[in-house]
């Protein structure tokens, strides 16, 4: 992209809530959950829907938190689809019966993504603090009747990784069009949890060896993806496919970001839609100017090959692991600090290791994780 | 499988549209957007109705005045490509 141009984005995640009845010990929501409790209306999503669709927008993804507890979710999706966007529903599956979903169908909704926790009763409740699996498989059912695609998600990390082979066969059982595997990300809960949760290289091999042979047996029927942890990638992701590039996130009090994990970054001042409208915020915001193109690369990704593919790999990583944004993603062989991703692998490995215990998304905790934030920010 | 005698139509999930920004045919599906090219809009267009592969094939020959050969595998590349997205109905 040459210096000055404007990206044109094509996806837009609409964070309208951060509330959620489960309780994620990897949820990508922020920390300092509660500074966000101001939502937007239902007229300041309108609003959003309508920038982002001039813009070029082609895809909504209506996430949380859990988007289900809007009582205005209805609404949402027709004013997002009245924009023509392709309109996800990125959801837990709870709180939801047939009547709200023949009803969020009917106003347009093109896609359900439906997370699931664990096939393990034991598991679900030690990672989302409870298990819902049969009100999930309802809800799955429910999309089914009503012709509704649907994606099953599962966020994959050690206290699960060994049920990949349980997860294929669920999303062939309840008809799913696409399974997502999806290792987790070590950002914000994640990465607080991280010990907890990284599995070993081994076991993430095996499980990417069953996906791979589920995608061949299941090819046009079942759309399977696994993505590997970038802890075990030589090299990073292209996170977010470049900064500020081609997705927008909306966090639910209508701050703009690149990336659900940005607001984590300090020294960068996001804007919100309340303030100003989302053309002009996507167009000019120095933050999210900050890193897009490649003008901010510092050695070795100046000069790399692959700074066209990866962009620099994520710069949230950058900033939680080292503790500066403009540096290369650490996750990168190439990093001069790929020794932190590096040791955190050796742990592990380290098999007589007994995980430590999780913690578990909890509003009045994240309000204690607010505060010692900005202690140490200040 | 693509074959000639297949008949191919456009899953579900699928939603053909017209960009407001370029003005371009895309495919949108869950999380993903394909933009077609000419070609490849002429071939989205004749899928369904009924149309057996080597229906799609004729008539796209026959649009084009290019050898049949050249446009049964540019037709059959493209439906595999599709299909293998899990975005046609192939029956």
């Amino acid at each position: 992209m040459a210096a000055g141009e404007t990206p044109r984005p094509y996806t837009l995640v609409a964070e309208l809530t951060y509330r959620c009845p489960l309780a994620c010990g990897y949820c990508s929501n922020p920390l300092d959950l509660a500074r966000h409790s101001a939502e937007l209306d239902t007229a300041g999503w309108g609003r959003v829907f309508t920038d982002a669709a001039a813009l070029g927008v082609l895809q909504a993804n209506l996430t949380g938190g859990e988007p289900l507890v809007r009582p205005d979710l209805t609404a949402l999706v027709a004013a997002a689809h009245a924009q023509e966007l392709y309109v996800n529903l990125i959801t837990s599956g709870i709180p939801a019966d047939r009547a709200r979903l023949a009803e969020l169908a009917g106003a347009g909704l093109d896609s359900i993504q439906l997370s699931v926790q664990d096939v393990d009763p034991h598991g679900a409740a030690w990672i989302a603090g409870r298990d819902d699996l049969d009100a999930k498989l309802e809800v799955a059912d429910a999309a089914r009747a009503l012709g509704l695609p649907l994606t099953l998600n599962v966020v994959i990390h050690r206290g699960n990784i060994a049920r990949v082979p349980a997860f294929v066969a669920l999303a062939e059982r309840i008809g799913a069009d696409r399974l997502e595997l999806a290792n987790t990300q070590y950002l914000g809960w994640a990465l607080a949890n991280r010990d907890a949760l990284l599995p070993a290289r081994a076991d993430i091999e095996q499980a990417r060896g069953v996906a791979a042979a589920a995608a061949e047996r299941l090819r046009g029927k079942i759309e399977i993806l696994f993505v590997r942890p970038d802890y075990y990638a030589d090299r990073p992701r292209a996170c977010m496919d470049g900064w500020a590039r081609r997705y927008i996130v909306v966090t639910p009090d209508g701050v703009v970001l690149p990336c659900h994990q940005a607001g984590s970054i300090s020294g960068l001042a996001f804007e919100t839609v309340r303030d100003r409208p989302l053309a002009d915020i996507w167009r000019d915001s120095p933050a999210l100017r900050a890193f897009r193109g490649e003008d901010w690369m510092p050695a070795p990704c100046r000069t790399c090959d692959e700074r066209h593919a990866d962009f620099g790999g994520c710069r949230c990583q950058a900033f939680a692991l080292v503790g500066d944004a403009g540096a290369t993603d650490p996750a990168c062989a190439l990093s001069p600090r790929h020794d932190i991703v590096r040791d955190v692998r050796a742990r592990a490995e380290s098999p007589s290791a007994a995980p430590p215990p999780i913690r578990l998304r909890r509003w009045q905790k994240d309000e204690q994780g607010g505060r010692e934030k900005q202690r140490t920010r200040g | 499988m693509i074959e000639a005698n297949k008949r191919v139509r456009l899953a579900a999930k699928v939603r053909l549209q017209r960009d407001r920004v370029s003005g371009k045919p895309f495919l949108l599906y869950p999380e993903r957007g394909l933009e077609l090219s000419d070609s490849a809009e002429r071939i989205v267009a004749l899928c369904g109705e009924d149309r057996t592969v080597a229906a799609i094939v004729d008539e796209v020959t026959a649009a084009s005045g290019e050898p049949r050969e050249r446009i049964e595998t540019e037709v059959i590349s493209f439906l595999r490509a599709l299909d293998d997205r899990g975005l046609l109905v192939v029956t």
